[in-house]
This record gives C-alpha cells, structure tokens and sequence, in this order.
C-alpha cells in the first residue's frame, strides 16, 4: 500500500538534491573565479549563496515535520536523520566556496604568484567527491559512497600537502614579500581540502543511511566491509 | 542473566497453530516488549508465560518454558503459585468491585497472609510503589470502581506486586487510557523494572520504542525477529520487520 509519508520523502529527496547541485554550482562557478581572477564570478557566487541558506532552512524544518508528525522507524528514520546532517554539510560547502571567491577578492588586482596546476586538480576533485557523495546518498549506493572516502579523500590530502610545501618552500621562505599572495593560494587550497572533509562526510551518512553501518571515525570497519 | 527461557513454544486452538516454534530468552529485570499485527500470536505468548491459555477449550501447548529453571508446564505445577510470581495486567484495568483497600490485600489472603500488621505494611508499600498512596491514603473504603481508569489500572498493578511476583505481564495496559496517563503508566514501568521483569504487549510501536529495552516481532504465529529495542527501531534485520515497523506492512 502506497503511504502519503512515501511522497513526503520523495519530496524530501529532491530538496536536497536541489541543494546538492546548488552546491556543486557554486564550486563549479568559485573555481572559474580563481582560474580567471574574476572579481564579477566571484561576487556572483557571494551573492548567490543566500539560496543555499535558506534551502538548508527548508530542509531542517520539514526533517523537523516528519519526524514529530510520523515517528518514522529503520530505513525512513536514517534518511531523514542523515538528510538534516548532509544539508548541514552542503551549506558548509557552500561557504567554503564563498571563502574561496572571498581570496579570488583578494588576489585578483595583483599578478598571481604562480601558474596554478595542483589547486586545479584538487578543486577537480573537490568538485568530483561532493558530486559522488551526493549521488551515492540519493541513489542509496553505499559502493559509490566507499569509493569517495577511501579512493579520493587520501588523494586530496596528498595534494593539500603538494600545494603547502611548494608555496612555503619555493615562495615564502625564498621570498617574504610573496608571502601575502602566497598565503592566500594556501588558504584556497585549505578550502578545497575542507570541501573534499565534508565530501566524506556525506559519504559516511550515506553508507549509514543504506546499511545502518557506523564507518565515521572507523576506517577499520570500513576497510573490512 | 535471563529469568524466562522458552524452548520450541508452540500452541495450537484447535486445529490453527497461533505460535510455532518460538524459542526466546527473556532478561531479568527488563522490559521486553512485543510486536505485531492483530492476530500474530503476541497474546498467546504472553499467556503462555504464567499459563492463562489453559483456561481456554480445545488449547494444546509443546514445547517448554522454563521460569527460573522451572519448566512451568510440568505436571504437577502450582498454578496458583505460578501465577503469584508471574502476574499479569490486562487491557483494561479489571479492579473487584470491592473497596481500594480489599482490592490491593485480595491476593495476599487469598495466598494466606491473616496478619493485620503485614498486610497493612504490604497494602501501603504497594500502593506508594505505584504512586496512588497519596491519592487514595484518605478514602481506602471507596470502592475501586470509583477511581479514574488509569488510576485503576495502577491499583491493578499494586494488587498485583503486593503479593511480591518476579514478573509482571502486560496486555495492551495503556490501550484503554489517554496519552498523560499513558505516560504515567509508562513511567512507573521504568520504575517497576527496577525490581521486575515486565514483558508487555503492545499495538503502539512508540510505546514499544519509549519503555523496552528487547523487542520482539510476531507475524503468523513467528518470531520473526527478537533483538535490542534501538536496533529492532533503527536497524531491523529482516524486511518483515522493517516493513512493520515502518508502516509499509500491508
């Protein structure tokens, strides 16, 4: 028998994917902002990111409803649970986006330091894990969703890692006064980093959502499943 | 450390099966609630754990249930003694019209107790456990019928602990009261658990999630699934289960 709170969850799921492609829409954008110095995309981004807060109100409020309304069980009382903390996530991608146009803000009357070669990988794969991890939580695939933590998360960290010791080696230590457009460059790289973290998160709530298996904080469990 | 242990319980009215094959451990001084469909044989289980089925016609029992090491269906139990420490609270509260006071002592002359002083330690203990003292301390002559449904159901329960059981069985105790006596009722199981072991049945999978800490669920005479009450409500193992618990069943 169809139940009326089967169509509340469906609508439920297309809010946050809604959200979700707001929030890869905005990486996507920020990072063209960087690539091109551009200080109008990167206002445009800042501005645009009041619809990622309030959809993340929206999605709060109605996990609120259907819980206190149908005292959902199992399968429906993890999807709802991991959705409010998955919009928390894509919002706080959101801003690191925001972040990231905030030091496009501050780098873009200046030459850049360097030609950009990790930073566009990493924002690549940035980019790549959320989409991942908010198509394995929609498509309650919990393979996909092991894929972006234990493939691509170590692969940000490696990159993260490139891009600090190459601006503090080669420019701050070399040259102080490259120090200000250097630091900005770490803190975009820092961002991206952050993004590819939350990226896992989702991933974990989804693997939760699926089989109702605690894999956060547990790479052993992770590992053997 | 389990209290109950039931071994290949099967119970047939007739010619219809209503439990197959259900073997279960149930823990000492626990909550164990359980769950199902009308007509899914939670009811006979229960009343199969102090030996109510017997009273009806045409009832055959196999199997074995053991009370602390006791099989309880052995010839030559004590049916009377059974049932003083495995008491048992119905769907709607079921006070003798008789005063609050013999209501509460009925068990304890019934089982012999003469001695005005016991039975006045016994009457007040069992009426502060369940939190009616207070209530009824000035008007224990009134008669029992007198009192509002939830507050006969707790002096049903009284009546039962007076006579000190080890378990206590309720069928459906909250079905008949509204949601603040339910909670009250609810409450004082968290309490009673304490010094007994409750296995309540239930329709209402909120109350079953709230006060158990094991559940078990029933469907066609089964036990389909028995486990920790968070983990039946979060994370069911079979899809039956998960289909009933999430209102898909059906």
């Amino acid at each position: 028998m169809k139940r009326h709170f089967d169509e509340e969850l469906a609508e439920l799921n297309k809010e946050i994917l809604r959200m979700g492609a707001l929030t890869e829409e905005s990486i996507y954008k920020s990072i063209e902002a960087l690539k091109t110095l551009s200080m109008k995309k990167a206002k445009q981004v800042i501005a645009e990111d009041d619809r990622i807060n309030e959809l993340e109100l929206v999605i709060d409020e109605k996990c609120l409803d259907l819980i206190a309304l149908y005292q959902p069980m199992a399968v429906d009382l993890r999807f709802i649970v991991m959705a409010m903390k998955i919009c928390t996530d894509l919002e706080r991608i959101a801003d690191l986006a925001v972040d990231i146009c905030e030091r496009v803000l501050e780098m873009a009357d200046k030459p850049l330091l360097k030609p950009l070669i990790d930073i566009p990988k990493l924002a690549t794969l940035a980019q790549g894990m959320v989409k991942e991890a908010i198509d394995a939580f929609i498509n309650r695939d919990a393979g996909q969703a092991r894929e972006v933590i234990l493939r691509a998360e170590p692969e940000a960290d490696n990159l993260r890692n490139l891009v600090q010791s190459e601006l503090i080696n080669d420019y701050i230590l070399k040259d102080p006064s490259a120090a200000p457009r250097a630091v900005s460059l770490l803190l975009v790289a820092r961002h991206l980093e952050r993004i590819c973290d939350h990226a896992t998160n989702i991933a974990e709530d989804a693997i939760y959502m699926v089989e109702a298996k605690v894999v956060k904080h547990r790479l052993g469990v992770l590992k053997e499943t | 450390m389990s209290i109950i242990e039931i071994k290949s319980l099967s119970v047939f009215y007739g010619r219809f099966q209503a439990l197959k094959d259900i073997s279960l451990a149930i823990e000492k001084q626990k909550i164990t609630a359980l769950i199902g469909p009308s007509g899914c044989g939670k009811t006979t289980f229960l009343r199969s754990l102090n030996r109510m089925n017997d009273l009806i016609e045409d009832v055959r029992i196999s199997g074995n249930v053991f009370i602390k090491g006791k099989d309880i269906y052995q010839p030559g139990m004590d049916l009377l003694e059974l049932r003083k420490k495995v008491g048992m609270v119905f769907q709607r509260p079921n006070p003798f019209p008789l005063a609050i006071y013999d209501n509460v002592i009925y068990g304890l002359r019934v089982h012999g107790v003469l001695k005005e002083k016991i039975i006045e330690e016994k009457l007040r203990w069992s009426l502060e456990s369940v939190h009616l003292w207070e209530e009824v301390k000035d008007k224990l002559g009134s008669s029992a019928l007198s009192l509002s449904g939830e507050q006969q159901q707790r002096l049903c329960i009284a009546r039962l602990i007076a006579v000190e059981p080890e378990i206590l069985l309720m069928d459906e105790p909250c079905s008949a009261l509204d949601p603040i006596a339910t909670t009250k009722i609810e409450n004082l199981m968290y309490e009673l658990k304490k010094q007994y072991t409750i296995v309540i049945v239930t329709h209402n999978m909120q109350q079953a999630a709230r006060v158990s800490d094991y559940t078990g669920y029933f469907y066609l005479g089964e036990l389909v699934e028995f486990g920790e009450t968070d983990q039946i409500f979060t994370n069911p193992r079979d899809s039956r289960t998960e289909d009933y618990v999430t209102g898909r069943f059906g």
